[in-house]
């Protein structure tokens, strides 16, 4: 292995916008009363715009490489050295920590700058920006980290930030408690990606290669390739247990109920961290670690069913939801579940390529959604929209453009990027996943463009006073958004299909993502399957024009489909929350129940009955106290007493009989004397 | 019985301590069993003499016989002093009146 290249720049992409939480995180309360929101505003921002600066340099640095010498390191220090266990505090850049990093710094740099307008009317301004840098540094430590505790640093980080922003408006229980929810749910996958560490950790130590840093985890994989656990090959366990953890962070099946509460924060957070970066971990984690899920063909079997599960389970529900983020929250999990469909079928690259298109037009919907919410005064019921078009012309527009993306229409790049995963799928013989997905594009299509419809098209549903005030919002708001529509047009051009020249992406990807999905297929084929799933993208568009534009298809005739038991199913969220409340959550309060019940009166009773004891054994030995011993002494003192008082009777004070005593004693005393000693 | 032996000595020293002692033990009035004591206490000179003039030869018992005497005039002098308070405090010198100690 060649020695990394060292440069030294790359710790400061994770440490400026550190540096600027910092910054309004100690002083913003006063440098905001001082000099005003502009000065946290341009705090907040300049870090993150440095930083992807910093970001597209190293890009070219990257570029100028070999590609298998397309690795940068930056090493602080050595962190943990404990045994076998050694772990450097590094930063490392190879092309897909370039990817991630870009899409984190150039993003996140835009949503800052549109949250300055968004949130311009907020008194806790500075806590927001504060919040947000901080979640920015974690992200960039998630996939800037050399090793995968790093990683899990970031991981936590990005985890604890997203707590503290779905909840920022923490005066409204809703929202603590959607913080916490996600928090929770979070911890629950956490939990499974710490065993996973540990039990790769474990495992490359058992065969003396103790390592954490991934180069060095990727070079001695093959090492544990015949290793096994509990009757399963470790590789497999281990990845079941990552996935875990991805399901936590990524919002996938059996996790996923704590995303579309996230909704609860503000929309530029929404727009950050619940479609374009964090949630995206998983998807970055599977193909960093994409040697070990390689093999281990099991779990990637699991992952794609996973993935397919939610992408239609989340897709039904967004199908009915009237919240225009709660659509676009169910959307965003339905996107996740491609992605894992992508890694499921061994298309890491198509997974980390669709992450990045997602990122820009799912960034773009939010940021779009919230546009219209800030027009709205904070109203997110999609049945009180409609005909915005005319009062926000840039919003629609780049609104518009971003649902061609998302609904898969060519050339948009949700277009290339989902196909990708599809043809993956179809070429690998997963016909199953593949129909199931294409089913899920369909509706992906149809609930967009109701989404469309009804917040931009008819008449508007909005009451006087609204509509009085319906205005397009800041520029600094809607520069942005016009970046990230240019970027959901043309980011998917990286990408393009096998048919049309390959994918540059991929290639791109290459040294760090060896396995390679197979395609076995003609062209005919892939052309056909391009042709099929943008028929069934047309299609669900149709009939979304059909029922909410020209309104000649009732959506009633579909609800009302097997006695609206389908529509009440979707409409309830598969009434999942309801479950996981049922048989989680009063399971635990039950269980917590039992336990201090077991406390109040099993211990609490044994500690009480010890004391109770105590106090009996001490009342027996004061009583013994008081009456043996003391008994004992008076006793001696009473017969003294007695006996004095009886002997008394001899002291007569009479001479008279004193001396007869004399006398008798010393006539004793002289017969004794002769009688037995003479 | 001759006079001049011992045993006479002895026999007169007896009935004298025995002359004593009774006055000493029926005796009420506290200067009768003064008297008494003083009767004992020549009856014990009598013997040192005796024994002294017929026995062992040297003087020692005579000497002792003088140290008696003294005593017993001390003791008198104690005696009477006693006899003397006893009279002051009970009006009486009765011995069996000073019977106080009893109680």
């Amino acid at each position: 292995m060649d020695s990394p290249i060292q440069i030294d720049f790359i710790r400061w992409i994770v440490f400026l916008p550190l540096l600027g939480a910092i910054v309004n995180g100690l002083l913003g309360a006063k440098i905001q009363k001082s000099m005003g929101k502009g000065a946290i505003g341009l705090i907040a921002c300049a870090p993150v715009v440095i930083a992807f600066g910093l970001s597209v340099w190293a890009l070219f640095i990257l570029i100028g490489l070999e590609p298998e010498k397309r690795f940068l390191i930056d090493n602080l220090y050595r962190w943990i050295d404990l045994g076998s266990l050694k772990v450097d505090m590094a930063f490392m850049i190879d092309p897909l920590s370039a990817v991630m990093i870009l899409v984190v710094t150039g993003i996140g740099g835009l949503i800052h700058i549109y949250a300055t307008g968004y949130m311009h009317d907020d008194n806790a301004f500075w806590r927001f920006f504060a919040y947000l840098n901080l979640f920015t540094a974690a992200m960039l430590t998630l996939v800037l980290g050399d090793s995968l505790l790093l990683l899990f640093v970031g991981w936590e980080g990005v985890g604890l930030c997203s707590y503290a922003l779905i909840g920022f408006w923490y005066t409204d229980h809703a929202n603590a408690r959607a913080g916490n929810k996600a928090f929770i749910v979070n911890r629950v996958g956490d939990f499974g990606f710490v065993l996973g560490m540990f039990l790769l950790f474990w495992s490359l130590d058992a065969q003396g290669h103790a390592s954490l840093t991934f180069r060095e985890m990727v070079q001695w994989a093959p090492t544990i390739k015949d290793m096994m656990i509990w009757g399963m090959p470790v590789a497999t366990v281990a990845t079941l247990f990552l996935f875990v953890g991805a399901t936590g962070k990524s919002a996938q099946i059996p996790l996923f109920v704590w995303l579309p509460d996230a909704m609860a924060g503000p929309t530029p957070v929404s727009a950050l961290i619940h479609a374009a970066t964090m949630v995206t971990a998983g998807v970055y984690m599977t193909a960093r670690m994409n040697v070990f899920f390689s093999m281990a063909p099991d779990t990637l079997n699991v992952i794609a069913i996973i993935g397919v599960a939610t992408a239609l389970v989340a897709a039904t529900i967004a199908l009915t939801q009237y919240d225009i983020k709660k659509v676009l929250a169910y959307s965003t999990v339905s996107q996740l579940g491609y992605m894992f469909i992508g890694v499921g079928v061994g298309g890491y690259a198509a997974a980390i390529f669709h992450l990045m298109t997602h990122a820009f037009f799912k960034a773009c919907l939010f940021l779009g959604s919230g546009s219209v919410i800030h027009a709205m005064h904070h109203e997110q019921d999609m049945r009180k929209m409609g005909g915005l078009k005319q009062w926000m012309p840039i919003t629609f527009a780049t609104f518009f453009i971003s649902v061609l993306a998302i609904a898969g229409f060519p050339p948009f790049a949700g277009f290339f990027s989902k196909d990708e995963i599809l043809w993956l799928a179809a070429s690998n013989h997963h016909w199953v996943i593949w129909f199931l997905a294409l089913c899920g594009a369909g509706m992906t299509a149809f609930y967009m463009f109701r989404q469309l419809f009804m917040t931009f098209y008819g008449e508007c549903r909005a009451d006087h006073h609204t509509k009085e005030h319906l205005h397009e919002s800041p520029s600094v708001m809607t520069m942005p958004l016009i970046v990230l529509a240019a970027g959901a047009v043309l980011a998917g051009f990286i990408g393009l299909p096998a048919v049309l020249g390959g994918s540059q992406f991929a290639h791109w990807l290459e040294p760090v993502i060896q396995a390679h999905a197979e395609e076995h297929g003609s062209h005919a084929m892939e052309w056909g399957l391009m042709a099929l799933s943008v028929g069934v993208a047309s299609c669900g568009a149709f009939i979304a024009y059909l029922m909410y534009r020209r309104e000649s298809l009732s959506p009633e005739i579909f609800a009302n489909l097997a006695g609206g038991f389908f529509y009440r199913l979707f409409d309830r969220k598969w009434y999942v929350d309801e479950v996981y409340q049922a048989v989680f959550v009063n399971g635990s309060l039950l269980l917590a129940d039992l336990l201090s019940a077991f406390d109040k009166y099993v211990v609490d009773g044994i500690v009480n009955g010890a004391a109770s004891v105590t106090r009996f054994i001490s009342w027996l030995n004061g009583l013994f106290d008081q009456y043996i011993i003391d008994g004992i002494v008076n006793a001696v003192a009473d017969i003294t007493f007695w006996a004095g008082n009886k002997f008394r009777r001899v002291q007569t004070g009479n001479i008279n009989s004193y001396l007869y005593g004399i006398l008798i004693a010393v006539a004793l005393a002289i017969i004794v004397k002769l009688r037995y000693w003479s | 019985m001759a006079p001049n032996e011992l045993s006479s000595y002895l026999i007169i020293g007896a009935i004298l301590f025995a002359l004593g002692l009774f006055s000493v033990l029926t005796r009420r009035n506290a200067i009768s069993v003064l008297m008494g004591v003083e009767l004992i206490l020549n009856s014990a000179n009598i013997n040192y003499v005796a024994f002294s003039h017929f026995g062992s030869g040297n003087t020692d018992g005579q000497i002792y016989a003088i140290f008696v005497i003294m005593l017993a005039a001390a003791e008198a002098a104690v005696g009477l002093a006693i006899v003397l308070a006893i009279f002051q405090l009970f009006h009486t010198i009765d011995v069996e009146a000073a019977e106080t100690l009893k109680d």
